[in-house]
């Protein structure tokens, strides 16, 4: 495989993605709600008022975290330890379910979109292999969740450290969970949930269809990860080796099986849904 | 190569391939000569898209074979398609992109230079154009940019699947001067229409596809002579009653009065004797004028004659 012809396709599907407005427009608010609006509001309201019904329902939910946790929670105030709860344990899943979100919104067009707007019948008719023009369809799409997740995890941090440090006498983010999550787990799950939505949008006549197909192959998805994160958070070591290694498994395993599920046909509009 | 002759660079030989239960392509046979012009005549769904499909190995044949440029487009495919550049029906191009970026994206792929990008598009006249985005093109301006596109790396052989569809006449002609442009530098070229006249002074080669087959295929001047054997001829006079004399002459096939009147003889040799019989009847003679045979009549004479094949 020419690796500097997948990254070509790769960089004219990015450079058509960024031209898209539609595209980035809601993908932009979807992460700066997760990432910042959302945290902002629980965060500001959980550490500026004393003994509030929101500060006492997260000291309830501390009492139910594992004992070890709960002995080692920075802070001498309520607020405080409910501040580090909520940026720590509570709010790791987003860290999943954005990037996921964005990349199986490319994802889902990666090929059903080439067949849409007549453009597979070019590449059909080009000398890249399908290997090639999978692999770029792929790195089209990891991207945007990429950047995503390392844009939301700076501005996440910086959000936890401005709103909770003070209360834990300086900043105290990104704690080893969360690199574990974000370097460890975050991609080959989206990579995992991508091998399927890119074989999907291979196989189906429609992008909406793709996209439907896509929200069921997120949902599990997402409910996984939204498992594996706090459990992450709670033993990070332990279960990011674990998670890791059988996400990364079963993303190479997806994603050799779906590059094998390219075919010119489907590029040429030919051979979806049975036809 | 075999006793010094070129190998054809087109050369299908049995080719079938089915969409389910529909036959696209049966059996299909033909051979396009290095540096020659063929053109796929045929009505929508006679095959000729898919034919090129196969061509390039962008479809996989389900039996017979193919060699294009010496190679089988199966194994060998990505080979053929980088010496291949191909004109879809729709230019297939990405509105989003500017034609600058749609022309460097397929230059990248097909290996060719940035340089070749800019003389391309000047070809075409689309070169003022090249910023702004493909998705504010007219239909004219999208089939330029395809054009220059398909040319950038200088294919051997150049594949046009209805390539004036929907083109202005200024455009259609600038596809037609590329053709001849091409061809004259030793290109292989062929063109898929349903558009006669578009064919007519550029085929070497003319293929009658219907129903996935070659229904006819050869030179048009050949072909020409085997479906149009009986020529016509218009006759005009001062005095048109005085052409009535035509009428059961040695060799006249048939009279058609359209104006003038449209004769048809069994050959043309008879055309002398036939005008001196007219004048010597009293004819004052203003028109004799064999009529050259189009691809057009070609082509319905064809469709006609297979029709009534048992």
């Amino acid at each position: 495989m020419r690796w500097s012809k997948a990254l070509t396709v790769a960089r004219i599907d990015l450079r058509r993605l960024f031209k898209s407005r539609d595209y980035w427009v809601p993908m932009g608010l979807l992460a700066a709600i997760f990432f910042i609006l959302i945290p902002w509001v629980l965060l500001s309201v959980v550490t500026a008022s004393t003994g509030n019904d929101l500060v006492s329902k997260i000291g309830e939910v501390i009492e139910v975290l594992p004992g070890q946790i709960q002995q080692h929670l920075p802070g001498s105030t309520q607020e405080a330890q409910a501040g580090y709860a909520l940026a720590v344990y509570l709010l790791a899943p987003v860290a999943i379910v954005v990037p996921l979100t964005i990349s199986s919104a490319v994802g889902a067009h990666a090929i059903v979109g080439e067949r849409e707007r007549g453009t597979g019948e070019f590449l059909a008719h080009s000398p890249l292999t399908e290997r090639e023009i999978y692999v770029g369809k792929l790195i089209a799409s990891l991207v945007p969740g990429f950047l995503a997740t390392a844009l939301g995890f700076t501005v996440y941090s910086l959000l936890v450290n401005v709103k909770v440090g003070p209360l834990l006498g300086g900043w105290f983010f990104p704690t080893a969970g969360w690199w574990i999550l974000i370097l460890g787990v975050v991609p080959p799950f989206i990579a995992v949930a991508l091998s399927v939505i890119i074989w999907v949008s291979s196989k189906v006549r429609s992008t909406a269809a793709a996209q439907q197909a896509a929200s069921l192959v997120s949902l599990p998805v997402i409910l996984a990860a939204y498992g594996v994160s706090s459990g992450l958070m709670f033993n990070p070591i332990v279960a990011a080796l674990a998670v890791g290694i059988v996400a990364w498994i079963l993303a190479i395993l997806g994603l050799l099986s779906g590059s094998r599920s390219l075919h010119r046909e489907r590029l040429l509009g030919l051979g979806g849904d049975g036809a | 190569m075999t006793d010094g002759m070129a190998e054809p660079a087109i050369q299908l030989s049995g080719v079938t391939r089915r969409f389910g239960s529909v036959l696209a392509v049966d059996e299909l046979t033909m051979t396009v000569e290095a540096g020659s012009v063929a053109v796929l005549l045929g009505p929508n769904g006679a095959g000729k898209t898919t034919t090129v499909r196969l061509i390039t190995g962008a479809l996989r044949s389900d039996s017979g074979t193919l060699r294009i440029l010496g190679l089988d487009p199966g194994p060998d495919g990505d080979e053929v398609r980088a010496r291949c550049g191909v004109v879809p029906p729709k230019p297939a191009l990405y509105d989003r992109l500017t034609g600058r970026e749609n022309l460097d994206f397929a230059a990248e792929i097909f290996g060719a230079s940035r340089e070749a990008v800019l003389p391309a598009a000047e070809r075409f006249g689309i070169a003022n154009a090249l910023h702004l985005e493909v998705g504010g093109y007219s239909t004219g301006m999208r089939t330029r940019l395809a054009l220059a596109r398909a040319v950038l790396h200088d294919p051997e052989i150049l594949l046009l699947d209805e390539p004036t569809a929907g083109l202005d006449p200024e455009s259609a002609r600038a596809v037609l001067d590329l053709i001849r442009e091409l061809a004259g530098r030793g290109r292989t070229i062929v063109m898929c229409t349903h558009l006669l006249h578009e064919a007519e002074g550029i085929a070497d080669h003319v293929v009658l596809m219907g129903a996935g087959r070659a229904r006819e295929a050869g030179d048009p001047h050949e072909l020409a002579s085997r479906y149009l054997a009986e020529p016509i001829v218009v006759l005009d006079a001062e005095d048109r009653r005085a052409l009535a004399a035509v009428q059961g002459r040695p060799g006249v096939l048939a009279v058609n009065w359209n104006g003038a009147v449209q004769v048809r003889l069994d050959s043309i040799e008879r055309l002398p004797g036939l005008v001196a019989d007219l004048v010597t009847a009293g004819a004052r003679i203003t028109r004799v004028e064999p009529q050259v045979p189009t691809l057009e009549t070609l082509y319905f004479e064809m469709q006609q004659s297979l029709r009534e094949e048992p």
